[in-house]
């Protein structure tokens, strides 16, 4: 039996009826805003750059802050020889949920290690920045902590990373029209 | 005969001339004060810059500009004129075409009524400041912002969609509900001050009432301010009373129209907000009068005088009446960010269940003081 409770509206009265009173309520609101902002931001343009009138960041030009823990285009770290870390071990292909990540493995000249990519290649068109490879990886040869959010491209075969692009995450130049 | 029309043709130049200006700042006004409510920065992207070295000193008259996101009307007025003209498939192009026309050039008329200074004296010339001294000047300004309806109502009947069909039938009911109070509250008016000429309405507001309160409109007609202010605004088609239009859900009378024929309709929303402006100033606040300021000088109530001269009384009267009109621009722009749009029952029981038996009552006493008084 699911209890239920009845709820009365109260009926406005006639002076609520005409509206004055809310409407009254909302100018003050709206007013403070209006006055608080405009001091703040003219006081802003003339000069006193630490007060702000808004919460806007003008993008381009100023980045927002972002969480140490954002999630942003992905890198692979490197060993001190400048050879990628990773191990294909398929570890982050396996649990990526959108897929896009494929890496053919190869034979690793150093006989401490089995493996390196031959290729890696990431799709991020596809991907979700979910993560998951960075928590999967064994040898933390991916991080997603390039801080590079302003990803773009006029095609699809433009947002595909290959491995050297993965490797210096500075190297990728904005896409232009093909 | 040739100097009346020249100072005419003249005095409406620089009135229409001011009055278009406005309205099209006014849509920066509108992007930018929507902005600082609603703690943002606001439009500030369309920026004009020379590459060239030589025109550099140029581009530093034109910073403050950029900065200050003036040219995105421009931006916006050269997008409208090179869009597509889209026309409906087999409509009666001639109406469809005429429609916006219809709907600004009737609220621009309106403004030919409204004084904007007192009689100008250069040398033996005396120039009326407005555009035409008609002594129906309130019955003529109310004709034209009915006639602005068909504008709306040609839109939506020739666009050959449903939507806009619906939206021009929302806007005409809207409209004719809130013209009757419209007439009524400016009825009280015309009882109290005994004319139907703006002017003679203005000149009736000099001096002061009690000795110290300015004789504005507003004290003598207080509930007459608030219906009037209620059913202008319900005309100028914004939000509270943007049903007509509401441009984002309900689509309305001007889905249809692409280009320069939206732009008007959109100018004309604007238009209209000037001309309500320029009515409550002229109805409520004394249009251009000054507190206290006669020919001679300031005479204030306490006995002091400041005596000026002929000319600066002239140019203080003009500038209060602009003043005056955009504080109301500026206050009609915060009315619309405040409140939300009203349901179409609630519009309706407003118009007629509250506003117009208001009016009618405000009608009623003002007419029996006016009787007792004399």
């Amino acid at each position: 039996m699911i209890r239920t409770k009845r709820l009365t509206r109260r009926e406005l009265n006639l002076w609520e009826k005409t509206y004055l009173p809310a409407v009254v309520d909302g100018l003050r609101i709206t007013l403070r805003h209006f006055f608080e902002n405009m001091t703040l931001q003219t006081l802003r343009l003339i000069g006193f750059k630490r007060f702000r009138g808004a919460v806007t960041y003008q993008y381009p030009e100023e980045q927002r802050p972002l969480a140490s823990r954002a999630r942003t285009r992905h890198r692979l770290t490197q060993r001190a020889d400048g050879s990628p870390r990773c191990v294909a071990c398929m570890m982050c292909e396996t649990v990526c949920p959108a897929r896009c990540i494929n890496i053919v493995a190869k034979e690793n000249p150093d006989p401490n290690v089995e493996k390196m990519p031959a290729s890696f290649d990431l799709d991020l068109g596809m991907c979700v920045y979910c993560g998951f490879c960075v928590e999967a990886c064994p040898e933390d040869a991916i991080r997603m902590d390039t801080r590079i959010l302003d990803i773009s491209a006029y095609t699809r075969d433009q947002m595909k990373l290959d491995l050297q692009e993965l490797l210096n995450p500075g190297s990728r130049k904005p896409p232009t029209v093909s | 005969m040739i100097a009346l029309i020249l100072t005419k043709g003249v005095l409406a130049a620089l009135f229409f001339g001011g009055i278009l200006n406005l309205a099209g700042l006014l849509t920066w006004v509108e992007r930018k004060q929507s902005a600082v409510i609603q703690d943002r920065v606001g439009a500030n992207r369309a920026w004009i810059v020379f590459r060239s070295k030589w025109l550099a000193p140029l581009n530093w008259i034109l910073r403050p500009f950029n900065v200050l996101g003036l040219f995105h009307a421009l931006a916006d007025a050269v997008k409208m004129f090179v869009k597509e003209n889209f026309k409906p498939h087999a409509t009666d192009t001639f109406l469809y075409t005429l429609a916006p026309a219809v709907s600004f050039v009737f609220a621009l008329t309106a403004f030919i009524a409204i004084p904007f200074g007192n009689t100008l004296s250069i040398g033996a010339h005396r120039i009326a400041l407005q555009v035409a001294d008609l002594n129906v000047g309130l019955i003529f300004i109310l004709a034209m912002m009915s006639l602005a309806v068909y504008g709306v109502i040609f839109a939506g009947l020739t666009s050959r969609n449903n939507f806009a069909h619906l939206g021009g039938l929302r806007a005409a009911s809207q409209m004719l509900a809130y013209e009757v109070t419209l007439g009524l509250a400016i009825l009280g008016l015309v009882i109290h001050y005994g004319t139907l000429s703006l002017q003679s309405m203005v000149l009736a507001q000099s001096g002061t009432i009690l000795g110290f309160l300015p004789a504005w409109g507003i004290f003598a007609q207080p509930v007459g301010f608030l219906l009037f202010l209620t059913a202008a605004l319900a005309e100028t088609k914004r939000v509270p009373f943007d049903l007509p239009e509401g441009e984002s859900e309900i689509v309305g009378y001007f889905v249809e129209y692409s280009g320069m024929k939206f732009g008007m309709f959109f100018l004309t929303d604007l238009v209209e907000t000037c001309l309500v402006a320029c009515l409550v100033t002229t109805f409520f606040f004394g249009g251009w009068q000054v507190p206290f300021l006669t020919e001679a000088g300031f005479q204030f109530p306490w006995g002091s005088e400041w005596l000026l001269s002929r000319w600066v009384v002239e140019l203080l009267w003009i500038g209060s009446f602009a003043v005056k009109v955009l504080f109301f621009n500026w206050f009609f722009m915060m009315i619309r960010w405040t409140l939300p749009r009203f349901r179409y029952d609630q519009l309706m029981d407003l118009g007629w269940k509250i506003l117009f038996p208001a009016s009618l009552v405000n009608v009623m006493v003002t007419s029996l003081l006016t009787v007792w008084k004399r």
